[in-house]
């Protein structure tokens, strides 16, 4: 087991290192002088401009050589310091994004979990019963090839703005104000509804599919030819099936966590909602460089959390890799 | 007699048409005999195993009974089927060393196995470990994985397993196929040791190595394209062979001493038919030497000596 | 050596011929799989549903006499004889930034897909014949690329790049696409590379590309082939959400960037559906159409699965 966390948390540090030095790298590839591009752009009043000159100048170190420009920049993000945000100056970036990222978390979370569960659970049963699976499947594959942006589009038009049910923008009502009364818990969760439903809805499909496949094949292993021989009820050869059939779909979740951030991002610019997306969205549109970075290393190291716990989990349910046996990734 | 089996025919559904695999088979086996059940790959002998346990889903019954001490074998209702299944009639698999369960404890799954079939373990459990002792495996195998055990191992585990319940009849499918020569005479060595333990009545012992049936069988049969060809008690069918092919299987068997350049093996040329749409006549007769016109018709299964059964004209 | 023992060796010695019954199986395997691709619902239909939409691409911009970006007709208007899918907020013609959008997805999706399955394939290749150090380096290279979030890096990239295109867009999709690709040809290259036709083929002296060109590759040939399907689905979803989140091309029109406009110009709460509904709805069912035609894909190359 030590072998295989240790495997495993050598190939984040290597992520990490990667990902850190193309977010340093990248900037210094544009042409011309990088500062100067970047002030032009932003438009800012002049004492701001001097700030940022002098900050971006000692950030980007120019007067220093490379390589300590690369230590520095190492230095500033093991310290917490991501710079200045450039669109709501003299906001620290950091501070920013923490302020964004609860909402992206109680989006994310919530919705992976109970997608993952609800559409193995779904995805096992549908393989039992022929009119099911009949409906289930081709359900499924709509599902998991809906944009996941447009899905939300639709849930806002359909439920937000034809029906009147949920709102369709922001995080809680622009009216009122943040508290710990139930009324703006309700206010909160209300918005929070289409976006989570939005997220659970097509990463449900992906999983009930895929688990409707491993169920069927797993049903044709030895073992359960075996168990039938035998005489066991089918819900314990199911029952085995369906244990079986989680280790890989585990292995699913974790290379699908990318792509279901980038879904979460793109759900939250569709309803406007408070979480990393929309930040990123606002940061693009008003060229916040030092945001966009800030938000890409925050996503970079969720990404890597969640893939670790992810591994946790898969050591808690496959018992083989307890026992010291690579059973599988 | 133990297990009456009356022209049970199992065939195959396939795209292309039914595949006759077991074609009209009568053969009685008594209790606590040990019958060798041989033949080439594709002769039917398979299935014949498995229509007597579970039918796969591509199986079909299409014909014939199945009587086991004197109750028929509902063999075509799955449902029905399985009160005999496990206590009744058991099975070791071909599949053997990948029947259990990679990610269940082996101890575990006896018990779940045994609790799903109505079996309370404090009941088995001194009479499983004192088998897994007799087959050469100590009590900590039930705390490993599967994965932990060697191949035969895991054999020997799954031989204790569908035994444990001391069924009227065992079915052996290929078990020594996949090993080695010193293995596969401790395995037959054990089949003959929980048939005279009175673990298991009567056994079926399905293989297409002649030689190692001529060690542990009271009796064999001989298929060839889904029918028997010949059934005799193992001296008889070795000193004595009737039908050609069993004459032809024998002489193909190669002599210890006897070097290639002194005499050559004799093959049988040729290749079984194609079951998809049989001929009327004896099956064996495009590459029998003794075939003649009456050979178009289907000989029938008859004795022609004390429980010596051929199907053959030139034999009868 | 004895006379006797020579004619042993000579009978013993498989027959030169031993090709020949391996290509007469390819042929006649890919007749069997022809026979069953005609009959298989879900992949007449997904692949009827690509062909059409691929059709729509083609054709489209050119039966359309006005660029997708030209303002041609009174705003906001619903869907009428004039306008097939209504206007924008700006009077601009819907279908027509439709069918232009289709265009640019199904060049990213190609292309994208075609990188991806390439690169893919030749990492997974290597790794898998070679072994050794080649195959920890790779893996270590695979395990790094399938961690980090494509959108993440391509937000990086995108963001310090002032002029897109579908091109460079496609490229970057194809360089983050192809980890799980690569680990499944890998998995599989190993277990081919010790078979005994791979050994023949190094006795006579084929070098390690051609063994893997000649040998491997077509004894995988439909299962690269659905990776492929798979690959550009996935291209077409990784593009639309570029697009929509800005990123995308910034000259041409697509699908994502349709989505994008609608959301950014208040189309939801004016119920402007003409406008939001027809860009999602084409890329979930062409990605939903490319998904149904592997799982028949599926079926017509593998035996086990063809219903009776």
């Amino acid at each position: 087991m030590r072998r295989y966390f240790g495997r495993k948390l050598l190939i984040y540090a290597v992520t990490f290192f990667v990902a850190v030095t193309v977010d340093w790298v990248i900037p210094r590839f544009m042409p011309g002088d990088p500062v100067q591009t970047m002030l032009a752009r932003a438009s800012l009043r002049p004492e701001a401009s001097q700030a940022m000159q002098a900050y971006y100048t000692s950030v980007f170190g120019l007067d220093v050589p490379i390589w300590q420009q690369y230590l520095n920049f190492w230095g500033a993000l093991l310290r917490g310091d991501l710079g200045v945000s450039i669109w709501l100056f003299p906001q620290p970036v950091t501070s920013v994004l923490l302020r964004a990222v609860p909402y992206t978390i109680a989006l994310l979370v919530p919705a992976i979990l109970l997608s993952w569960w609800t559409g193995n659970k779904f995805g096992a049963y549908a393989a039992r019963r022929r009119w099911l699976d009949n409906t289930v499947l081709p359900a499924g594959y709509v599902l998991t090839a809906t944009p996941y942006m447009w899905l939300g589009i639709l849930l806002a038009w359909a439920l937000g703005s034809v029906a009147g049910i949920f709102p369709i923008a922001g995080g809680y009502s622009f009216d009122t104000e943040p508290s710990w009364s139930w009324a703006f818990l309700g206010n909160l969760a209300r918005h929070w509804f289409l976006p989570f439903a939005s997220l659970f809805l097509v990463g449900f499909g992906g999983w009930a599919i895929g688990m409707r496949n491993m169920i069927i094949y797993e049903l044709e292993a030895d073992y359960a030819h075996y168990l039938a021989a035998l005489g066991a009820p089918r819900r314990l050869v199911r029952r085995y099936a369906f244990r079986n059939a989680l280790l890989p779909q585990l292995t699913g979740l974790a290379l699908q966590l990318g792509v279901l951030v980038a879904g979460a991002l793109v759900t939250e610019i569709v309803f406007s909602y408070p979480g990393l997306g929309y930040l990123i969205l606002q940061a693009i549109n008003n060229q916040d460089f030092f945001l966009i970075q800030g938000a890409f290393l925050f996503i970079i190291t969720g990404v890597l959390l969640a893939n670790f716990l992810v591994d946790v989990a898969y050591v808690l349910v496959d018992p083989r890799t307890r026992v010291g046996m690579r059973g599988g990734a | 007699m133990s297990l009456t089996v009356d022209n049970l025919k199992v065939w195959y559904r396939t795209l292309r048409g039914d595949v006759q695999a077991l074609d009209g088979v009568t053969f009685s086996v008594a209790d606590g005999e040990l019958v060798g059940l041989a033949g080439e790959s594709g002769c039917g002998k398979s299935t014949l195993g498995k229509s007597l346990i579970r039918l796969d889903a591509r199986m079909r019954h299409v014909d014939g009974t199945v009587e086991l001490d004197g109750k028929e074998l509902p063999i075509g209702d799955d449902t029905a089927m399985n009160r005999f299944r496990f206590k009744e009639v058991s099975i070791i698999p071909q599949y053997a060393m990948s029947a259990m369960n990679p990610t269940r404890r082996i101890g575990r799954l006896v018990v779940e196995l045994l609790e799903s079939r109505g079996v309370r373990l404090a009941g088995v459990r001194e009479e499983l470990l004192r088998r897994l002792e007799l087959v050469g495996l100590a009590p900590e195998v039930l705390d490993r994985y599967p994965i932990e055990l060697s191949g035969g191992m895991r054999q020997r585990m799954v031989m204790v397993l569908s035994t444990l319940l001391n069924p009227s009849l065992l079915i052996a499918d290929e078990v020594t196929s996949a090993l080695d020569v010193s293995t596969q005479k401790a395995v037959a060595e054990t089949l003959v040791d929980f048939r005279d333990r009175h673990y298991v009545k009567s056994t079926i012992f399905i293989t297409h190595d002649l030689s190692l049936v001529y060690q542990i069988a009271d009796s064999v049969i001989v298929m060839y394209a889904g029918r028997l060809a010949e059934k005799a008690p193992t001296d008889a069918l070795v000193a004595s062979p009737r039908h050609p092919y069993t004459r032809m299987l024998l002489a193909a068997l190669p002599e210890v001493g006897v070097r290639y350049g002194t005499r050559r093996l004799a093959g049988i040329p040729g290749s079984p038919p194609s079951l998809l749409d049989p001929s009327r006549g004896c099956r064996f007769r495009d590459r029998c030497p003794l075939a003649f016109d009456k050979c178009a018709t289907q000989p029938p299964f008859t004795e022609v000596a004390p429980d010596h059964h051929v199907a053959c004209w030139k034999a009868s | 050596m004895s006379v006797s023992d020579q004619e042993e060796l000579a009978a013993a010695t498989p027959a030169a011929a031993a090709a020949t019954p391996a290509t007469v199986g390819r042929a006649r395997g890919r007749r069997e799989a022809l026979y069953f691709a005609r009959r298989n619902g879900k992949l007449l239909v997904g692949l009827g549903v690509v062909l059409a939409f691929l059709v729509l691409a083609v054709v489209g911009p050119v039966i359309n006499s006005h660029g997708p970006n030209e303002y041609v007709g009174p705003p906001a208007q619903r869907p009428s004889a004039d306008w097939w899918f209504g206007t924008t907020m700006f009077g601009q013609d819907v279908f027509a930034q439709f069918v232009h959008g289709l265009r640019s997805t199904f060049l990213v999706g190609l292309l994208g897909g075609a990188l991806a399955a390439v690169i893919g394939m030749v990492i997974g290749f290597t790794a898998g014949y070679r072994g050794g150090v080649a195959d920890e380096g790779l893996n270590m290279l695979t395990n790094v690329v399938l961690v980090i979030p494509t959108l993440a890096v391509l937000l990086i990239i995108a963001t310090y790049l002032k002029v897109r295109g579908v091109v460079p867009e496609a490229i970057f999709i194809g360089l983050f696409s192809w980890p799980w690709v690569a680990r499944a040809i890998r998995a599989q290259t190993f277990s081919l590379a010790s078979r005994d036709f791979v050994d023949l083929a190094r006795l006579s002296g084929a070098g390690g590309a051609k063994i893997v060109f000649t040998e491997i590759a077509p004894n995988m040939s439909s299962y690269l082939f659905m990776t492929f399907i798979l690959l550009f689905g996935g291209s077409v979803l990784t593009a639309a959400t570029l697009d929509f989140i800005g990123l995308g091309p910034t000259d041409g029109m697509s699908l994502g960037l349709m989505m994008n406009n609608a959301v950014l110009w208040s189309a939801l709460p004016l119920g402007m559906w003409w406008w939001f509904v027809p860009p999602g709805l084409g890329i979930t069912m062409i990605v939903g159409a490319l998904y149904i035609m592997n799982v028949g894909l599926d079926e017509v190359f593998n035996p086990k699965l063809r219903e009776l």
